[in-house]
């Protein structure tokens, strides 16, 4: 029976594979790494709020310019920004990862 | 290059096949359909972020039991007299009216991972596409004599709720000079630092208003389990109020009496907190997912399916944990997001991203205002097929402050929005 269902595909994919309706992929990389920005930028949203929208007592981060964002999270990696946690957090992330999330966060209208 | 428009184009284009997909031999159904069980942090989060990333384009349908989410995180300030149950209880309406999700008040009984079915107490089969299961955890109450059926008088209140009320009341009606015993299981369990937390917190209402009294944290392990050297000066900071018992072998209760037997002693207690051992949800245990030591679901993190079971995504407390990954309400809230991006990407015909990243961040209180922290995060290995710390990031607070007080009410706020607003 599990082998059975590792193999079925929902209906619906079944149809799109037979029709060859399939979406347009360049690639697996390309295509896994669409979303990534959108994808790391939710592991802030448990304290910074959904897209960076703080439901209060924490800084709002959606659209905040990207620079500034940058900053503030490499300030908080080296140190030099004193904090109770986000130094701890910000070190977890590479630079790239947190140049992803400040682009993404700073493109979140400021207000939902 | 995939973006949000084709990923919509190509469930569009799922939507005009319907009459097709019947020949399949499943329920027709216009969109995909995700089936979400369980509405605490895990479930809650995945099925509101389901919507969200697929703009509506596919459809969720939350099974939770429970009328309104009530957060086992803070729960023990109501223990304590310092919240009121309403001030951790959110309702799941916004997730109907703002987010579309159907919900369901209802018992998910049983999962057909074949046939790829979910039943219900009261609302027959429904058809899924993917399933997300956050069953949380369930207790092994057989494993202590004499606790089965006893949980009016020995309450664990360890699922917010009514268990939590319970325990406040013994609290308040128990007499100065009295002791309230509690027991830890062996790790793993759901809030490592919960039971702490809830000692200081307990003795922070006794040290004002019965102090003659004590606290008697009897611990199955044989140290403190989570932010050991914070919880220790806070223990001492009470002085005679806590003593922390390691290495306590739970043996069996007699709830007539509220007496532990231990291994090499017994306690009889005025309030007597029994935190049982615990497994993932059983629902997970009767759909035949594959367990670790029987009583933790065994993932691929890539999609967070269970091994072997497709379509059927687990997240939460009822894991198999990653190295570092605490059962906390965050983690789980982290594994949603992590699977509905899968689930949305294997809707689409997509590979899951192959780098996910998750992060915990647990405040506990160490009485009514000052909290400590542990902060963690995970990036995935692909050469260890799993999520693991990452060194030199994450921490603990220095010491406990009302600031950080501040930052888990904050927390708290933020991230219950962040499932359910």
């Amino acid at each position: 029976m599990k082998k059975e269902s590792k193999v079925k595909l929902s209906p619906i994919l079944a149809s799109l594979c037979l029709l060859g309706v399939g979406l347009s992929i360049s690639g697996a990389a390309a295509a896994a790494d669409a979303n990534l920005a959108r994808n790391l930028a939710a592991t802030c949203a448990n304290c910074h709020g959904t897209d960076g929208h703080s439901a209060g007592g924490m800084d709002s981060l959606a659209g905040e310019a990207r620079d500034r964002l940058m900053q503030k999270l490499l300030a908080f990696k080296s140190g030099s920004r004193p904090a109770t946690i986000m130094h701890q957090i910000a070190r977890g992330y590479s630079d790239d990862q947190l140049a992803l999330i400040a682009g993404y966060l700073s493109a979140r209208p400021a207000h939902e | 290059m995939l973006n949000r428009r084709t990923f919509m184009k190509g469930l569009a284009g799922a939507a005009a096949l319907g009459g097709l997909a019947a020949c399949a031999g499943n329920t027709p159904r216009a969109r995909p359909h995700v089936v979400v069980i369980g509405g605490g942090y895990g479930g809650a989060t995945a099925a509101k972020y389901l919507r969200m990333w697929s703009q509506g384009a596919v459809d969720v349908t939350l099974i939770e039991r429970n009328p309104a989410f009530v957060s086992c995180p803070m729960s023990n300030l109501v223990v304590g007299g310092y919240r009121e149950l309403a001030d951790i209880s959110v309702s799941y309406a916004a997730l109907q009216s703002k987010w579309g999700v159907r919900l369901i008040t209802d018992e998910a009984t049983a999962i057909d991972h074949a046939r790829r079915t979910v039943s219900t107490t009261a609302n027959g089969v429904l058809s899924y596409d993917r399933l997300v299961l956050s069953p949380g955890i369930d207790f092994m109450t057989a494993a202590v004599p004499g606790l089965e059926g006893n949980f009016e008088r020995l309450p664990h209140a360890w699922k917010a709720g009514p268990q939590t009320v319970l325990l406040r009341q013994q609290l308040q009606d128990m007499p100065d000079g009295g002791v309230f015993a509690m027991h830890v299981p062996k790790s793993p369990y759901r809030c490592p630092p919960g039971p702490y937390e809830r000692a200081c917190v307990v003795a922070s209402y006794l040290q004002r208003h019965k102090p003659r009294s004590k606290v008697l944290v009897l611990d199955a392990n044989t140290e403190i389990q989570s932010k050991k050297a914070l919880f220790t000066k806070a223990f001492q900071s009470y002085g005679k109020l806590i003593e922390y018992v390691p290495n306590s072998d739970l043996r069996s209760v007699d709830a007539a009496s509220r007496s532990a037997e231990l291994e090499f002693d017994r306690v009889r207690a005025d309030v007597l907190n029994v935190i049982p051992p615990m497994r993932a949800g059983s629902i997970a245990v009767r759909a035949g997912l594959p367990l670790v030591n029987g009583r933790w679901v065994d993932i691929d993190w890539l999609t967070m399916e269970a091994k072997g079971v497709a379509g059927v995504h687990v997240l939460g407390d009822a894991l198999q944990p990653a190295p570092g990954m605490p059962k906390s309400g965050h983690m789980a809230n982290q594994h949603a997001k992590l699977a509905a991006a899968a689930v949305l990407n294997l809707l689409a015909g997509e590979p899951p991203s192959p780098a996910p990243v998750l992060t915990n961040t647990c405040y506990s209180f160490v009485d009514d205002r000052n909290a400590i922290h542990v902060a963690s995060v995970h990036q995935y290995d692909a050469d260890k097929r799993q999520p693991m710390p990452v060194e030199g990031a994450g921490g603990l607070s220095t010491a406990a402050s009302d600031l950080e007080g501040q930052y888990a009410f904050a927390w708290a706020k933020n991230i219950w929005a962040d499932m359910l607003s």
